[in-house]
């Protein structure tokens, strides 16, 4: 493979690689409590609640990268917090790129949990309640599994559009070789130089196989887990 | 003892209802669809909150508005089986069932896990799923997966209901089964007069959200409110007793009950057990002398009580037969004819199998 790929494309593809898998692991845990939010409990603003989580669905990925960068830059209010405190900088890392990717595949990856949270019947969790359940041991034991499909079917969409991610991610942590280049990046920065043709085709490929891969993935998983339970 | 004082406003349906049943025993939810049944039920077993009201069973307080205590449904160990059986379509049969039992590790224990897969006959579907099971094979595995819960109350919310006659057939024997064996009380939900009278020991009459009437199966097979609901020609008396013989080339049982005996078309009756039959007020007959030259097997001698008129004007005239009650459907002619009135001596004959019986 390195043969046909160079060091250049390969390390755009494990950094992509990288990038997508912390940004999913960061925030799935969140998308199911904020899918839970929006489907199960009542509170106020419940409204304004949802939208705002989908606003990086309408939002221009500039944009976002810029207030990410304006609240978690090394001067920002967060940034400079969590710089003081654990020494962790996002600005210009790779832990950057993903919290871009994080925040901008976030809404999908909600949408995808609400979506099969929606179809748990909460008459089994009312059963579950008869038989001794309390309300954590009914959520883990079974509100989680059912609930698999759609996270599993979030998780890998997320995953697939995070190796992708582009605007949030350059403006926020810029294009760096080996730490914040990632495919779309190095594509980009490709396409721009003007000896860069045949590594932006390499590139172009990578992109499409990993990107359909992500897509059979998903749906085989999907196949899987409805099976299991039987629907 | 569950003492049930209840009142819930849900949208236009209002509930206000109270009883009280001794336990244990089967008690009979027995009313019409939309008559408050399955939210009496929904409450008793704490996944839905009265207005006001106190619940009591033995001497456990459940919910009491005067103190505001509520003890939540996970706490309060009442297995509840659902018209839809709610298995967990994640786990096996064998994770259903285990899945109250492991919570009910510290409750005092009621059955085992082999005493229910025996009880039920589930030894064959442990490592099946769910959804590979037939409608009669779920509720069974939702009885069990309640049961093993060692519940201190059973509630079953009709949990026939969504069985075709055939199934029905197939589950109501394990009911009966438990009935016989456990000592839980158990509420049951229904709205066939049929599981009614072959299950319950009291029943309770709803109708609009309260309760129309309440009493022991015998007081209530009596009770006029209940033909209301299912119909006059389904009302009768239901008498309990002992089979005193059993003759099954002829397919004939004699049957012990409180006021004498009676001879009951029965293939399957065993000698010593217990049994119910339904005489219908519409098949009794009436005479003022013992039957002579009639096909009819049974003539009981006794004592009217009292005339009314049903709505489709027959007269529902019930007897007293040794302290044991049943109506007889005639119409005023034959009455007049016979003249009959409270206090005057009677036969009723009746054909041996004109009677639904039902040997436990």
């Amino acid at each position: 493979m390195s043969e046909f790929f160079g060091s250049a494309e390969l390390d755009a593809l494990r950094l992509s690689l990288e990038v997508a898998t912390r940004s999913v692991l960061c925030s799935l845990p969140a998308a199911i409590l904020v899918a839970w939010l929006l489907t199960r409990a009542r509170f106020h603003g419940r409204v304004l609640f949802d939208a705002f989580v989908h606003l990086p669905l309408v939002l221009p990925p500039v944009a976002v990268g810029y207030v990410l960068l304006v609240l978690f830059g090394t001067r920002g209010p967060f940034g400079h917090w969590l710089y003081e405190h654990f020494a962790v900088e996002l600005a210009f890392s790779t832990n950057g790129a993903a919290l871009a990717t994080a925040v901008m595949t976030f809404p999908l990856m909600v949408r995808a949990i609400r979506i099969s949270l929606d179809n748990v019947d909460c008459g089994l969790e009312a059963a579950a309640r008869t038989l001794g359940a309390g309300a954590l041991d009914r959520f883990v034991s079974i509100t989680l599994p059912l609930m698999l499909p759609g996270i599993l079917a979030g998780a890998v969409m997320a995953f697939a559009a995070g190796l992708g991610e582009f605007g949030a991610v350059i403006t926020f942590v810029a294009n760096i070789p080996g730490r914040t280049r990632t495919l779309s990046l190095a594509l980009y920065t490709a396409i721009q130089s003007p000896s860069g043709d045949a590594l932006a085709v390499r590139l172009a490929i990578i992109s499409f196989a990993l990107g359909f891969a992500g897509l059979l993935i998903a749906e085989w998983l999907a196949r899987r887990v409805r099976r299991w339970l039987g629907r | 003892m569950l003492a049930v004082s209840i009142a819930k406003r849900r949208g236009a349906f209002d509930l206000a209802v109270a009883f009280r049943a001794p336990t244990p025993g089967i008690i009979a939810l027995f009313g019409r669809s939309g008559s408050g049944k399955t939210t009496v039920v929904e409450i008793l077993a704490g996944l839905l909150e009265p207005d006001s009201g106190d619940l009591r069973l033995e001497d456990l307080v459940l919910f009491d508005t005067a103190t505001g205590y509520s003890l939540p449904a996970e706490r309060r160990r009442i297995g509840y089986v659902f018209q839809d059986a709610r298995l967990f379509p994640h786990l096996s049969v064998r994770g259903n069932l285990r899945y109250g039992q492991k919570r009910a590790a510290s409750a005092p224990h009621i059955i085992s896990f082999d005493e229910v897969t025996e009880l039920l006959g589930l030894a064959p579907l442990l490592a099946r799923r769910p959804y590979t099971l037939s409608g009669g094979e779920r509720q069974r595995v939702a009885l069990g997966r309640a049961l093993l819960s060692q519940p201190r109350l059973l509630l079953l919310d009709e949990p026939l209901a969504s069985l075709d006659a055939a199934r029905r057939a197939e589950v109501l024997p394990y009911l009966e089964a438990l009935r016989d064996r456990l000592s839980i009380p158990m509420v049951y939900v229904s709205h066939q007069f049929e599981e009614v009278l072959r299950l319950a020991d009291h029943v309770v009459l709803l109708e609009a959200g309260r309760v129309v009437a309440a009493g022991t199966i015998h007081e209530m097979s009596l009770r006029p409110e209940l033909g209301a609901i299912v119909g006059a020609d389904a009302v009768g008396a239901v008498l309990e007793g002992v089979i005193s013989e059993a003759d099954a080339a002829r397919g004939l049982a004699r049957l012990n009950f409180g006021g004498g005996t009676l001879l009951v078309a029965a293939r399957h009756a065993r000698v010593g057990a217990r049994a119910r039959v339904q005489l219908f007020a519409s098949d009794l007959i009436l005479a003022t002398q013992p039957a002579q030259g009639l096909s009819v097997r049974n003539s009981l001698a006794g004592v009217v009580r009292g005339i009314r008129e049903d709505e489709n004007e027959a007269q529902l005239v019930s007897v007293d037969i040794g302290g044991a009650s049943v109506l007889a459907r005639v119409t005023r002619d034959a009455l007049e004819s016979l003249g009959l009135h409270p206090g005057s001596a009677v036969w009723v004959l009746v054909k041996a199998v004109s009677m639904r019986g039902h040997t436990f």
